[in-house]
Parts: structure tokens; sequence; C-alpha cells
């Protein structure tokens, strides 16, 4: 590193530091016992007194569900809101893979403590000790909470619980319920959830989307959501917000993500003062299905377990990627990773397939369609797979993924060798919270993928849906009762300034959007946006793109305040209206990932800069200069798309459990 | 390809709707159906006229939230979901209607969009089981035979998507309702709310003014998770048992 790299981002006037963050509230004493001293130390609300605290939950997926009927269970009066038509669509629906839970059923040596050591480990050694420990030690409730609501995970013959193993990991410890294992999950808590509606304890509000965050003297105290149905713009209040609203992985337009996924619930919150973490660690996922051209609205995802038979490979040269692949000889084939990784070849972590995969179709090697300037495609080979084991063993393996396969492609994968590239998948990043999982701003609680807490720079396969259920089921209910014992909080009323102001930004800016009227639709800007953070804020990132990336989404900004078309009006379901406060949003945290790309001049876990490299290209960390977590503050900025720069405050991460190692897959 | 599209316009709820015809050009085999109506609004939008408003989320066939009707038939051609269906399942020149569910109780909020709240409505009538969080016993203390749990997981993997209630002349919803009761018949947890389960659902199914299931079994076959017909007839079997009590 030179002295002229040292700060960029505060040579160029991007950002300024403030004061670290000071304490995360995590109880003192060993780390084994921190959660039951947690637990103990919460002032407890007595059960006739819940009735009388309100607590608003935006999600309804694991994390907000769970979280939801729990709460209701114990007596509080909960309001829960989603923008799909019912609680059950939330996207964690859509995870196939399985859950993760220390139970040590197979007795092959797991423990709460190696659950806490993989996922330190997986997170590249960027998260917090305490809370990834607490992670692990709920873990195993989990699974029996979900199997006592009639779950149906896989089963043995003999009647119990089958599990298997998943990426990177020595131990076989995820329970899964065939390719759906989020439906399965989220299907029973969506019904738990129901019961507490049925019996009044929760009210739910489906078509409905927070817009704002009312902050009243110094407290979160409700929001404001627009009724997508009747366009009616609401206030709602309580003694304690709750979000849950998912991950903002839809900045980069295509992902693997919910066309509705989106950041505004945290967004709108950040600019209310809580404060964003590492907003640019994002997870790309090696195995998904290629675009196939430009009017593509979003990527799928295949399980990666098809790394566990399939090989991968591009041709040696360049003149050989448009060939039909099964004439292209053994050795004409660049089994890249096999190559370079000799001891895990294709199963390397994600972040690893992923950065090669692109590398060599940088280089010219890609195969199927061209899109945009070059092929974007490498091959996923079960031709061998085939042969060793049969076609029928590899179809009760996987048959579902290559029917999926093909009714997206139109292609036969046991005979055409499936062709993969990676996409964004999720985000570590997410809203800062301390141990209690509460934000910067006292009485808003953020749980799931929309907190930056548990994965540090990368997430371990299977970990995001157990972490959603923890958050939602075990931690919340016990910590944010610690801050309800405090209320109830005093009424307030419509007309108070908080309010009023909440409100009043929440009106004139849809009618600002339907005002403008200009030439260019919302999906073309999204879609520009997602290219701009694709190429520089993506696999692969510099100081010189990143750069180049702020100036280019900040004038995409201005134009789009300035020449979206909005059609239609704000009093019914108008579908263009909605993505257009999403993609405003957008706009504006993309430029904040740049900024902490751009600050961050490691590599770690999924975020990669050019300039922090080995020798031979690997991730290279600097644990002396950025072994904290980068808090950012929204620093102003009034009017719409207006942002100043960003304040930057520092959490140290301290492993005193853990001994610090840089990763090696060779 | 180049394709005409006859696509139902409403408002609004209260609103009188029709069907309006609209030509798309240059279409890929390798889209969805659901990106080909993306490029068609994209037209509409650039010619100041309002897109159409249709649901959709995951685009995975996973969340249920996409359904149309699409020349007839519950989700198009092929047995799966209308964001699974591709462009490939139609020949150039086709004519292709496009219409909401159409069900009493999934009354038309817009365009393409209806509201399916009253399935919701029906799993809180009893589709669950009370298990309060951090009451539960060990996952391994009640092992659950292979084919209970094997046919446990078949029915639950409904998306309540609403295709069974568009395709039956009746607009019934018996093969969403069979799919959660025998989800949780099968299971020594569903259990103890067995009987309770089932006879409050129904009650609540009839309320909605979904109609009755006189065995067509069209639902079994627009069904995009293949849920089979014999959940109808679980169904069916608990509902005997908890009457005759
Ligand atoms: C294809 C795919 C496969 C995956 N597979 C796995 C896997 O196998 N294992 C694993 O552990 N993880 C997996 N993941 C990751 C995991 O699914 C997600 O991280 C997790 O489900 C997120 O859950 P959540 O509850 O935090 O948010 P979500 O499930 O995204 O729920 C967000 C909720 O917030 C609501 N919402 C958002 N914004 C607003 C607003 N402004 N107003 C009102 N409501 C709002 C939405 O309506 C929704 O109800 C996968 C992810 C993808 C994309
Ligand atoms: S039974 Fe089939 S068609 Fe009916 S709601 Fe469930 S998935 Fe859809
Ligand atoms: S959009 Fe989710 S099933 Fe079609």
């Amino acid at each position: 590193m030179t002295d002229t790299t040292v700060n960029a981002g505060i040579a160029h006037g991007l950002y300024t530091e403030g004061e670290p963050v000071a304490d995360t509230k995590a109880p003192a004493g060993p780390i084994a016992g921190k959660w039951t001293q947690r637990k103990f130390d919460a002032a407890l609300v007595n059960p006739a007194n819940r009735r009388k605290l309100d607590v608003i939950i935006v999600g309804t997926g694991l994390a907000g569900g769970s979280a939801a009927a729990t709460l209701g269970e114990a007596g509080y009066n909960v309001k829960v809101f989603c923008f799909q038509d019912s609680p059950r669509r939330a996207h964690s629906i859509a995870a196939q893979g399985g859950i993760n839970a220390a139970k040590n059923y197979k007795e092959d040596g797991d423990s709460t403590y190696r659950l806490f050591y993989d996922t330190v480990k997986g997170g590249d050694y960027r998260s917090r000790e305490t809370n990834v420990y607490r992670l692990a030690e709920v873990s195993a409730n989990i699974i029996d909470q979900c199997v006592a609501q009639g779950v149906p995970f896989a089963r043995e013959y003999g009647g119990l619980l089958d599990n298997r193993s998943f990426g990177g990991v020595q131990v076989s410890r995820t329970f899964y319920a065939r390719g759906q294992t989020g439906q399965q999950l989220l299907i029973g808590a969506y019904q738990a959830l129901e019961r507490q509606v049925a019996a009044k304890t929760v009210k739910q509000y489906t078509r409905h989307e927070m817009l704002e965050l009312v902050v009243a003297d110094g407290r979160a105290r409700g929001i404001i959501v627009r009724d997508l149905v009747t366009g009616e713009i609401e206030t709602h209040f309580a003694d304690a917000v709750v979000l849950a609203s998912g991950g903002y992985g839809n900045v980069f337009f295509l992902s693997t993500n919910a066309m509705g996924s989106n950041v505004t619930a945290s967004w709108r919150a950040h600019r209310k003062g809580a404060y964003m973490a590492n907003p640019c660690y994002t997870q790309i996922h090696p195995t998904c299905i290629p675009v196939s051209g430009e009017h593509q609205s979003k990527l799928t995802l295949m399980s990666e377990s098809l790394r566990n038979d399939g090989r991968i490979w591009v041709p040696k040269n360049r003149d050989d990627c448009d060939k039909d692949p099964r004439q292209i000889p053994e050795e004409d084939r660049d089994y890249y990773l096999e190559r370079i990784y000799p001891s895990f070849g294709n199963l390397v972590p994600r972040d690893i397939a992923s950065r090669q995969a692109k590398n060599v179709c940088d280089e010219g090697r890609g195969v199927g369609p061209v899109v945009g300037d070059f092929r974007r495609g490498v091959y996923l080979d079960f031709a061998d797979a085939i042969a060793r084991l049969g076609k029928d063993a590899v179809e009760a393996k996987y048959g579902n993924l290559f029917d999926m396969y093909a009714r997206i492609t139109g292609e036969n994968p046991y005979e055409v060798p499936m062709r993969i590239y990676p996409a964004v998948h999720y985000v570590m990043g997410g809203l800062w919270v301390d141990y209690d999982l509460q934000s910067t701003i006292p009485g808003l609680f953020v749980t799931g993928e929309a907190n930056f807490s548990d994965h540090g720079a990368n997430r371990l396969g299977a970990s995001a849906l157990m972490q959603g259920l923890a958050d939602g089921y075990f931690v919340l209910p016990n910590t944010i009762r610690d801050y309800l014992a405090k209320g109830p909080f005093e009424a307030l009323a419509d007309d108070h300034p908080a309010v009023a102001e909440a409100r009043g930004r929440v009106e004139q800016r849809t009618a600002r959007l339907l005002q403008i009227q200009g030439e260019r639709s919302v999906d073309s800007f999204h879609r520009e946006l997602g290219n701009i953070m694709w190429e520089y804020c993506g696999m692969e990132r510099s100081e010189e793109g990143l750069l180049k990336a702020i100036d280019l989404i900040r004038g995409l900004r201005e134009e789009f305040w300035r020449n979206v078309r909005v059609l239609g009006s704000g009093d019914t379901l108008n579908q263009s209206l909605e993505k257009a406060g999403r993609v405003a949003d957008f706009l504006e945290l993309g430029e904040l990932m740049c900024i902490d790309a751009l600050h961050r001049r490691e590599s770690c876990g999924g975020h990669f800069r050019a300039e922090s490299q080995t020798e031979d290209g690997e991730a290279l960390r600097h644990d002396d200069e950025f072994l904290y977590v980068a808090a950012w503050e929204f620093s102003g900025g009034d009017g719409d798309g207006e942002m100043s720069t960003p304040v930057l405050h520092k959490e140290d991460l301290v492993y005193e459990a853990i001994e610090l190692k840089q990763r090696s897959y060779k | 390809m180049n394709l005409t599209l006859k696509i139902w316009r409403q408002a609004g709820p209260r609103h009188p709707g029709e069907m309006v015809t609209y030509k798309v050009q240059d279409i890929s085999e390798d889209m969805s159906f659901l990106e080909m109506l993306d490029v068609l609004n994209e037209q509409l939008n650039a010619k100041g006229e309002e897109p159409i408003a249709f649901d959709s989320d995951c685009r995975e066939g996973i969340c249920g939230m996409c359904g149309l009707m699409i020349s007839g038939e519950a989700h198009g051609p092929e047995k799966t979901t209308t964001c699974q269906l591709h462009m490939r399942s139609f020949s150039d020149g086709e004519v292709i209607t496009v219409e909401p569910w159409r069900a009493n109780a999934f009354p038309v909020i817009k365009d393409l969009v209806v509201d399916r709240g009253a399935f919701d409505r029906i799993i809180q009538a009893g589709g669950y089981i009370s298990a309060n969080t951090g009451s539960a016993p060990d996952a391994h203390a009640v092992p659950v035979p292979k084919p209970n749990a094997d046919r446990a997981f078949v029915a639950a993997e409904c998306i309540g998507c609403g295709a069974c209630v568009a395709a039956c002349p009746n607009a019934s919803a018996m093969l969403f309702m069979g799919a959660k009761v025998t989800h949780l018949s099968e299971l020594p947890q569903g259990q103890p709310e067995r009987a309770a389960r089932v006879v409050s659902m129904v009650d609540q199914h009839d309320h909605e003014g979904f109609g009755g299931c006189t065995n067509v079994g069209a639902c079994s076959q627009a069904c995009p998770k293949g849920i089979p017909q014999d959940v109808i007839s679980t169904l069916n079997k608990d509902l005997r048992a908890a009457l005759r009590g």
C-alpha cells in the first residue's frame, strides 16, 4: 500500500470520520455465559402490562414472522406489515438448501463452539464474536420449535431427522426439506403468525409498504405506510419498531432476490439516524443460471450442492467458446478450479468460485450467448458423474434442479453441460445493531438479513435461515422486553412535529414522483444503476472504478428526480409508483456502498479489492488497519435524492475466543 | 416472435373491466411470460399509457404471488407457475388471452391483480399446530415414520397461488384446504387439533364464498405443484370423523 491510496475517500471529500462506536452492550464474562446473563439481566414485563405495549414489525419473512408470532403469544399488542398480498410470500420462501443447527445428531463432533468457529472463519473474521456465539447457542432450539410446528424436514427410514453437509464445513449439520427448506420454515412461522392473528394479539397489514419511520423525542415511535391498494397514507404508532425487511441485493437490479425486495424500510431509518454497517459486503453466488438477454428481470439460483458432483470448466482456447462443448476434447478444457485449488477443487467457498468464473470470462473464455460485450457463463458438467454413478443416481440427487434448469434455458442438462454464472444473492451489510439487536435509534430493533450482525464479510450456506429464526423466535423477544419495560410511552398526537414531518415527507415524495412526468421508465434507471454497481462494486472493486461509479450514480440520481416517468395516480394500486420509491432509495444506497467499498482498502470475504491481493491473486486482508465494523451515519440532505458526506464510526472487532488467521483453500 | 395479446383491464374494484388488444414484437423464446409483459409495460409507459398491473415476486415458482388465466388455462399451457412459463411454449403469431383469477372469493383489485385474503383467513381458522415458542421438546423426541413425513411434505408444497380455485368450475378451494389438512394430519404433532381444525377451516371456506367440490379434478390438473387430488379425500375423511365426534 502506498500513501497516495490511504484515505482515498477522505481525500476526495467523500466521507468524514466520527467517534468510534463505544459499546455493543454485550454483558461481561466468558463468551459461553453471556447470553444466559443477558436474559437474566433484561427487565421483565408483567403479563398484564404487555397488552398495553404496542410493537410494530415490518416484514413477515423468517425474521419478522417468527418475531410477530412470538411477541403475540407473549401477549404484546403487535402490528405486522408486508408489501406482498400475504405474509407467506416473503422472500424467505425462496431459500432452497437448508438451515444449520449444532444438534450433533450425527455424533460427528459438532458443537456450539464449532458452529461459532466455522461462522466466524467463513465470515473472514469480520463479524462480532458475541453475537455469533449466541447464534450458534440458540440454533438447536430452532429445529425443536420448527418440528413442533409441523415443519416436514427430511427424515431417515427410522423416522429421525436427516442432515447433510454444506459449503466449507466438515460436519453434517444442515437440516433440510428437499430443495424447499425456506418455504417449509416460512410456512411454519406463517401458521404460527396466523394463529395469533386469529387470537387477535397480532393485526396483519398486507399490501402495505413502510415509507417513513417516526422518531419522536429520540425514540422510534411509529411508521408511515402506504396502503398499496387504496393509496392511502397511514400513520401507525408503537412503543417499539422492529425492522425485519430483508436484504437489498436488488440494488444490482439483477439478483436472485424476489422482485420486490428493497432497502426502503432500512434506508428511511438510516436517514433518520440509524447507522448502516458494512454496506459493501455483498455475497455473489457462483451457481446461478446465466443471463440470457437484455430483457432479463431476475436471476435464478441453483443449489450449490451441484458443485459436489459437477465439474466446472471453460475452453482453453477462445476460438472454442462457441463450439458444442461435447465436441471439445479433454485436453482443450480448462478445469480451472481444480487446476488452481488442487485440494478444494470445485468446492472452494462461494466468493472464490465466483471470482474465478469472472476472471476466465473476462479473459474471453466464457461460454453461452454474448451478453453486453462478452460471454458470461462457464460449464458445470455432469458427464463424469453420470458415467460414474449412472443417470438414475444423478437424477435422484439433483432431479428437481435439472428440471428447473431445463425449464428456464430450454436445454437438457443430462446431455449438454449446464452453464452457470455468478449472481448477487445476499447482503451481509445492513443496519448496525448492538447485542440486543437495537439500532442506534432507541426503540428501533433490526432482525434478519436487514441487520449486519452475524456473517461478517461472507455468509456460510444455510446460515441466513438460522439467523432469521434465531433473531425472531429467541433473541429479540428476550432483548426487546428490556426496552419495553420502560413503556408504555406517552401517546403521540397526529400533529406532533415529528409525526407531521414524517407524514408530510411521504406525501410530498409521492406527489413529486407522480409530477415529474419525464422521459424514462423507472426500470430503465434501475437497470442502469444495476449495471454500474455490477461493473464497479461487484465481484472486484478498485479505487479508480469506485470513484467512477460514485460520479455515475450521482449523475443518474440527479437525472432520476428530473426525468423519471411514473404514470397513473397515487390513490390506486400503482406498481410503477411503488418501484419508483424503491429505486430512488437504491440510488442513494448505491453511493454509500461504493464509498464503503472505497474506504476498505483490503480484500475480505465477498469484498475483493484489486489493490489488495497476494502474488497469486488471492484476497488479502489487512487486520492491522481494518479489523472493525464500518458503521455509517447519514449526515443530512433534506431534499429527495440529496445526501451530504456520510460519517464513519468504527466498531473495533475484538477476538478473544478465536484466533485470527488468513483463509487458505489451496 | 410476434404476438397478439388480449388482456383484461380494470381500473379498480368497482370499475367495469374489458379486454384490450395489444401487439408485441420480437419476443425472445427465452423470456418468461412475465418478462414478456414487462416488455409490453415498458412500451405502454413510453407511449404514455398506464402499465398493466399484475402480481409477481419471487419469479421462481415458489412464493405463489403470480397467477394468470392464460388462454383459458390457469398458469397457462405448462404444469408450472406463470412466472416459470417461458415464451417457447407459444408460437409466432399466436393470439393469447390474459385474465385474472375469476372467483367470487377473489375480487379483482386492478387489471390482473386479485385479493386472495380469503386463503389467509382459512389458515387463521385452524391451519396451524399450536406450539408456543420455547415450549418445544427435542426434535428427536417423536420420530415420524418416513412415509407419513413424505406425504406431509408433498401436501405442504402448496404455494397458495389459487390456481386450483381459478380452474375449478365451482370455484372451490378444496385442494388448497385439503393440502393443509393433509400436511398437518400426517404428523403426530398435528393430532390433538385434528378434528377441530378441519371443521373450522371448512366453515371458513364456505363462509368466504368458495364453491363445493364435485370431484371434477381440474384443480389438481392446474396445480403447479402437483398437489394430488387425494388430499381432498383425506379432508373429507377427517371431516366425517370429526362430525361423527
Ligand atoms: C434464492 C435464494 C436461496 C437462498 N437459500 C438459502 C438457504 O438455503 N439457506 C439459508 O440459510 N439462506 C438462504 N438464502 C438467504 C435467505 O433466504 C434470506 O437471507 C432470508 O430468508 C431473509 O429473511 P428475512 O426474514 O430477513 O427477510 P425476507 O424474507 O426478505 O422478508 C422481508 C419482509 O419484509 C417485508 N418488507 C420489506 N420492505 C418493506 C416495507 N418497506 N414495508 C413493508 N414491508 C416490507 C416484505 O414484505 C417481507 O415480508 C437464500 C436466498 C435466496 C435469494
Ligand atoms: S393446491 Fe396447488 S393450485 Fe391450489 S393454491 Fe396450492 S399450489 Fe396453488
Ligand atoms: S412470482 Fe413467485 S411463484 Fe410466480
